[in-house]
């Protein structure tokens, strides 16, 4: 026997029924926001609250005025972004040209192309950091070859310094920079570059004036997320700079290992991921992230 | 000559014309595999520097890999962190995902930007928090602390993936589940996961991927008879060129393409079934 029930209380009752629902599936998220919680930011937030505080332990922006007047951190900070920037400039010089050049392949050509972009990508960062030190040291191939066929007679300083340190960056950001790129490059409808030799234009203009605007979106998202990693990157410096070329994150891994400086490596920390984020921030900005962060999900 | 002069695209430019284009990107290819690769022949050299193309061929940097206890226990240690992450990420990732996609609150967004904070902040300086934060919970040089940092490490990949994912699925279907009497749990396993499960098989393996190549908070929170191979192998490539780490490569390079060659695989059924 089931009374009559006012159609607005059963609305009600409906309502509530939905939103108990959307707070249990809700709470499904619970177990992820935890981890995140108590691994990232609850130490992150800790590091920050350490970073105020001088090594007498009083409060004060010590740890921050300390690198603007340091002429050691000042200059950390400047190889940083010098090595960020031209790492980047050379990741879009020599892979604006793979990407378009494989953009012009059939799928299929393109697929085994691809395939060599992505076979870096899943081989670990360390392997791959190693591979270069083989090939680049003083009794390397590249030296051993090139004195073989007399091209030079001393041995090339090519790692152990800024040269090795680019070159393997590069390598490591290129297939980030490509596979975005790659990905725009392959959504351009290529009845708008039919439609401009219509008009008169030559394969150059066309190129020019139409493909290359239209590549801009995946161009921008593969520069934003190589120069975001190189401002953190660790490995790759470490192994190949040979202590010539040291980035913030190198600098502050010392200061955990030899001196057990928290305050200060928080506090170089805390930087950097501001930066990080500012960059993010100005990239979000000019163009929809979502994009850049799907991209980096597909490969 | 034929194919040089024939027309690459609509819009008449040769083949002919086009010639450096294709030899700029074959090079350019060559310089992304062939230094990755080169460490394959020249791990099994007899002599004592690595030379390409060895003049004796040997395995004698295999046995100097498989013989070391130190280097052995840091394999399996890496392979059990790996597996074990693998294990953590890919239930939580697929349940935040599927809760912030149906919850559909206003807060799912913001939620979701904060599960993959672990992708933007810089490595390191988690590392140093965690390590910090561990000193404290005395979690340095356990199984469980590599495994939880590597775990949070691996979530932003899982989630993305698991989360695009969904979005090509039609949630109408459970709903037909669930109006035809099934629970929400029920549904979600007998209908959603089973067409979502190349994403979720995917968000598995790039989890094994992210901890098993993870070197800088291994780095920090591991050591001693914990001590990742990643982080074994820093340490020596710091010092010295040990030959033994080319071996070493080798097999994590075969590691870690099986284990893409099975995303493959099972990507491939996904094309085939729809």
């Amino acid at each position: 026997m089931t009374a009559p029930i006012s159609p607005a209380h059963n609305a009600e009752a409906l309502r509530r029924d939905e939103r108990r629902e959307r707070l249990l599936l809700f709470g499904l998220s619970l177990p992820a926001l935890i981890m995140v919680l108590l691994v990232i930011l609850v130490p992150v937030g800790w590091l920050f609250w350490l970073s105020l505080f001088n090594d007498e332990g009083v409060l004060s922006t010590y740890n921050y005025s300390r690198m603007l007047e340091s002429k050691s951190y000042v200059r950390i900070f400047k190889t940083t972004f010098n090595v960020s920037f031209l790492t980047t400039l050379i990741c879009v010089l020599i892979g604006y040209p793979l990407a378009y050049f494989l953009s012009q392949l059939s799928k299929r050509w393109a697929a085994i192309g691809l395939i060599a972009v992505l076979l870096p990508f899943w081989t670990s960062l360390l392997v791959r950091t190693y591979a270069w030190l083989v090939v680049l040291q003083r009794k390397g191939l590249i030296n051993q070859w090139g004195i073989e066929l007399g091209w030079w007679e001393t041995p090339l300083r090519l790692v152990h310094n800024l040269n090795g340190t680019l070159i393997g960056m590069v390598h490591i950001m290129l297939p980030f920079l490509v596979l975005p790129l790659y990905g725009s490059m392959r959504s351009i409808d290529f009845d708008y570059l039919k439609a401009a030799a219509n008009l008169g234009a030559n394969p150059t203009k066309s190129f020019w004036f139409v493909f290359f605007p239209l590549s801009l979106p995946g161009l921008f998202a593969g520069i934003t997320v190589v120069f975001v990693l190189c401002l953190g990157f660790f490995v790759t410096p470490a192994v190949l700079g040979g202590g010539k070329v040291i980035m913030v994150s190198m600098k502050i891994e010392t200061l955990i290992d030899l001196f057990f400086n928290f305050g200060t490596a928080s506090a170089l920390g805390v930087v950097l991921l501001v930066l990080t984020l500012a960059v993010l921030f100005i990239a979000h900005k000019l163009l929809n992230l979502d994009k850049v962060l799907g991209s980096g999900g597909g490969g | 000559m034929n194919w040089l002069q024939r027309p690459a695209s609509d819009t008449q430019i040769t083949h002919g014309r086009r010639l450096w284009l294709y030899i700029i990107g074959v090079l350019i290819l060559a310089f992304l595999i062939i230094p990755t690769l080169i460490v394959i022949p020249m791990s099994f050299s007899q002599s004592q520097y690595l030379e390409f193309p060895p003049r004796v061929w040997g395995v004698r940097w295999y046995e100097n890999y498989f013989g070391s206890i130190e280097w052995m226990t840091a394999t399996w240690v890496s392979i059990k962190a790996a597996f074990w992450t693998v294990l953590v990420t890919t239930p939580i990732a697929t349940m935040a995902a599927y809760g912030l996609y149906v919850s559909n609150i206003r807060a799912a967004r913001f939620i979701f930007v904060l599960l993959i904070t672990p992708m933007m902040v810089p490595v390191v300086l988690i590392a140093i928090g965690v390590f910090f934060a561990y000193t404290r919970l005395s979690l340095n040089n356990t199984m469980v602390g590599l495994v939880l940092a590597h775990s949070v490490l691996a979530l932003p990949m899982a989630l993305i993936v698991i989360s695009a994912g969904l979005r090509s699925y039609d949630m109408n279907q459970e709903r037909v589940a669930r109006s035809l009497g099934a629970s929400r749990l029920k549904a979600f396993l007998v209908v959603t996961l089973p067409q979502i499960r190349f994403s979720v098989i995917t968000g598995a393996l790039l989890a094994f991927i992210v901890s098993f190549d993870e070197v800088i908070v291994a780095l920090f929170i591991s050591g001693g008879d914990m001590s990742t191979i990643t982080r074994s192998m820093f340490l020596a490539l710091r010092d010295q060129i040990d030959p033994t780490i080319a071996s070493i490569s080798t097999v994590m390079i075969l590691i870690t393409t099986a284990v893409f060659l099975v995303a493959q695989v099972l990507g491939k059924s996904k094309s085939d079934n729809s």
